[in-house]
């Protein structure tokens, strides 16, 4: 293969040619330095968070009692729409993004991503996202009110009249949140595939890039799908076409396709990467290699391969005939295949270890627990007959935040403490972090496990008032939705004043195996004076043999 | 000598825990079936028993899992000043494949079972298609149902309200009531948004496709009262769209659609028009603007 120059992008061997001020300045500038761009999407996407978590502590506020009591029926709509827009265009995603983007180059010895220009103009577009959004609250008609789904004809009925209303500015959101998230997926396939240092080949990779590289790819199939439906729905909502109005001859359930063909996937791009964090969490806090590395670093893309065949499993009672039910049900099945062969790895990983509970141990078991519980009420839904029943109740809504929540944001707390110290070069208070544990880990069963018991009796997702009989559960859920908002202030805290005053942290403070953890905390801005030559596996816990042959341990 | 008594009692503690966790997964599978509602259609208890496997075996799995985990975390902890490293164990084949070939096994018989629930379910799907060609999943409607007279009910769906019209003695009404064990055919229409028609104690649920003829059926068993529910989200007072589902032996059925038959036409009740309103008629907005709900119709019986 030849080596073509690209225009903007970062040979192997190139030193970036950062500009940077050295201080706080640059996280609020157009720095081109991933570590910087890395940090600016965790701190941007936490800060969206906390907006999500507030409109979460208003729907549960409303359902506390079974009448619409608390809010207005189109607040509560408005509320429940962009809760679920924002914690995934605005917190999972991007935070996810922020990782990869602060650890890929670290973890396969480079310098930055190929291409740093277009890392900052896709990090750039997130507050734009954030904005119209926000926006869309100050408007006449307020936000957005179809769901996160938008299905169309609801979508279209803009009461307002205006041109410019909730709908689109919703639309345009997400078309923009797209095109920022296809411009980092070129960033980071094309960073694993030609940034490796010497002696890395795809089979020495951690297992984070090899979830990073699934998932990007998924963005890169799937995504173009979404965007182009959010377009057509543009276009149906400002200048009257017709592709998925029914009274004007569109077909409303094509937009479903368009829409789940990339957000079923969407959730194997959030997932993926968190299966890397606990690949990288669960040997370092064991002191054992990683069981079945090649296993479980092709199970990765094969999950993403699966993915794209799956997303029908959203649309077993939109009148989709019987054969695309049962094909469907098959493959969405199959998913649980090489997730259960990475389940198992962890546990064998964790298995006679000397193993150490320091607060990301405790996250990522937490994150491992819940995600089990997630996949067994996953494979329950993908039963067509039990689906027909539970679709659109709170039973799938007590799955996807087992997931979301138990096992993705668990995951991402992890990885924050995890690498706070490679970041911040000072370490987190680990009495707070534990506490901070606690609270998450309980207030994450007793406000999602009883959605469960509500789904099977029927109790529907998105309904502002419900019959009298649901409100046991409801009480708890909602208890248990407040706990869960109060226990993001000691973590607040902690990180705040963890990373003005906590002590100085070493390069290595857990005796980690990983490239990221031979250079100095946090890393110089090229991150290697010298381009590492990588000589063993990773994960050589027990081994005690060097990762490379030119870098002090 | 000592280690053959520590090789036996870890086998020991092995099958002890298997067992546990066996006993204790088959009572919770037994549980499943108090968590859902009463079974008042011939599908609930097809549904019910598919529920209640997938719980055995999803506790099987999930006690499994966890109760190793939890070993670990207990019998596997670091000692204080050790800063070694564990065994340097990086895979075993034969666990790889028994582990990637067990789940495989378990996902056909699953899917297996559940093909065999949705079979004898009979779900109609799109009218159109069933009309085109017959296709998977709806040849096997038991003929013994099929020979039975079958009854045909139009429903539709607006914002926010349920009409259903029984077109042998030209009765609407706002309240669906049902001749127990009887397959009952719905013919469903929406004239404006997605809805879904979702009786929770029959376990069943269909999307309502606006320009779409969608045929639904399904046989009910228990006489009694149930709820209708909107299922798929359609707007403002989406939650306040539901109906009286009264499912009563053919006798009684028969007298009410006879007695219907003789009522003179009136405006139903309706809450979101209600509520509509009432907030329309209050001086400080506390919402934002909303589609308004569709024209109240006329019905023999208003429920």
């Amino acid at each position: 293969m030849t080596n073509i120059p690209i225009e903007g992008m970062l040979l192997p061997n190139e030193k970036p040619n950062h500009e940077s001020p050295g201080n706080w300045k640059e996280y609020f500038s157009f720095s081109t330095d991933h570590k910087v761009i890395g940090i600016q999407y965790l701190v941007t996407s936490f800060f969206f968070f906390l907006v999500g978590g507030i409109f979460a502590m208003v729907i549960r506020g409303e359902l506390i009692t079974p009448e619409s009591d608390l809010v207005d029926r189109t607040v509560y709509n408005g509320m429940f729409t962009m809760h679920g827009t924002v914690m995934l265009f605005l917190w999972t995603f991007p935070s996810l993004v922020g990782f990869a983007n602060y650890l890929v180059p670290l973890m396969i010895g480079a310098r930055d991503m190929a291409f740093p220009r277009l890392n900052a103009v896709a990090f750039w577009m997130v507050p734009i996202v954030g904005i119209l959004l926000m926006g869309s609250f100050f408007i006449p008609g307020g936000p957005a009110q179809a769901g996160w789904w938008s299905y169309p004809p609801v979508s279209l009925q803009n009461p307002t009249g205006n041109l410019i209303n909730g709908q689109v500015l919703w639309l345009l959101a997400v078309a923009i949140s797209g095109v920022s998230s296809i411009m980092g997926a070129v960033n980071f396939v094309t960073t694993i595939v030609k940034m490796r240092a010497p002696g890395m080949g795809f089979f020495r990779m951690p297992l984070f890039v090899w979830a990073v590289f699934s998932a990007q790819i998924i963005q890169l199939f799937g995504l173009p799908a979404l965007t182009a439906g959010a377009v057509m729905l543009l276009l149906d909502l400002t200048v009257g076409t017709a592709f998925f109005d029914p009274a004007k001859g569109g077909n409303p359930v094509m937009f479903e396709h368009y829409f789940w063909f990339y957000s079923h996937p969407a959730v194997y791009v959030i997932i993926l990467p968190i299966f890397g964090i606990f690949s990288e969490i669960f040997p370092v806090y064991s002191r054992k290699p990683l069981f079945g590395y090649k296993v479980v670093a092709v199970s990765s893309i094969l999950i993403a391969a699966v993915s794209g065949i799956v997303w029908v499993h959203h649309m077993y009672v939109s009148g989709t005939p019987g054969w695309m039910r049962l094909i469907f049900m098959l493959t969405t099945m199959f998913v649980s295949v090489p997730t259960g062969i990475k389940v198992f790895a962890w546990v064998a990983t964790i298995w006679g270890g000397k193993l150490r509970l320091n607060t990301p141990m405790l996250f990522a078991l937490g994150g491992l627990i819940m995600f089990v519980f997630a996949g067994i009420t996953g494979i329950m839904l993908s039963s067509v007959p039990v689906d027909v029943h539970v679709n659109n109740t709170y039973f799938v809504v007590g799955h996807f935040h087992y997931v979301l929540y138990g096992t993705v944001t668990m995951g991402l707390y992890a990885a924050i403490y995890h690498w706070f110290p490679k970041m911040t070069g000072r370490m987190y208070h680990e009495g707070w972090g534990k506490i901070h544990f606690w609270l998450a880990f309980i207030g994450t069963n007793l406000n999602f496990l009883p959605m469960h018991p509500l789904g099977l009796q029927g109790m529907l997702r998105r309904v502002a008032s419900y019959a009298p009989e649901y409100q046991f559960w409801n009480v708890i859920a909602s208890l248990g939705g407040f706990l869960l908002g109060m226990s993001t202030l000691p973590f607040i805290f902690n990180m705040v004043i963890s990373w003005m005053q906590g002590e100085k942290a070493p390069n290595n403070p857990w005796r980690a195996i990983g490239l990221e953890w031979l250079v100095s905390s946090p890393p110089p801005v090229e991150n290697f004076e010298e381009i590492p030559i990588i000589i063993s596996e990773p994960y050589g816990y027990g081994k005690s043999e060097p990762l490379t042959a030119n870098l002090p341990e | 000598m000592t280690m053959k008594i520590q090789k036996i009692l870890n086998i020991l503690t092995l099958l002890t825990g298997a067992i546990a966790v066996t006993v204790t997964s088959l009572w919770i599978g037994q549980q499943a079936y108090s968590w859902l509602p009463v079974q008042a259609a011939a599908e609930s208890k097809l549904i019910d028993d598919l529920i209640s496997f997938l719980v055995t075996l999803g506790a099987f799995i999930f006690l499994g899992v966890t109760s190793t985990l939890m070993y670990s975390v207990i019998f596997h902890r670091a000692v204080k000043d050790d800063f070694t490293d564990g065994p340097p164990i990086e895979g075993n084949i034969t666990l790889e494949v028994v582990w990637t070939a067990i789940p495989i096994l378990l996902v056909f018989w699953i899917a297996g079972y559940s093909y065999q629930v949705y079979e004898q379910m009979g779900i109609q799907g799109p009218a159109e298609l069933v009309h085109l060609h017959n296709p998977l999943g709806m040849e096997s409607v038991p003929a013994k149902v099929l020979a039975e007279p079958v009854e045909k009910i139009d429903v539709l769906a607006k914002q926010w309200a349920w009409v259903f019209h029984y077109p042998e003695k030209d009765v609407t009404s706002t309240e669906l009531h049902l001749p127990s064990d009887r397959r009952i055919r719905l013919a469903l229409r929406s004239q404006d948004v997605l809805h879904g028609f979702y009786i929770p104690a029959f376990r069943l649920k269909q999307d309502i496709i606006p320009n779409q003829a969608l045929d639904f059926e399904f046989t009910p068993i228990r006489p009694g009262q149930y709820r209708l529910t909107d299922s798929q989200y359609s707007g403002t007072y989406f939650a306040t769209m539901q109906a009286n589902v009264v499912v009563e032996s053919p006798e009684d059925y028969q007298q009410w659609l006879a007695q219907a038959a003789t009522q003179k036409p009136s405006l139903a009740n309706n809450q979101a028009a209600a509520e509509y309103a009432q907030t329309s008629s209050q001086s400080v907005k506390t919402g934002w603007v909303t589609v308004p709900p569709a024209a109240p119709t006329l019905v023999n019986s208003p429920g």
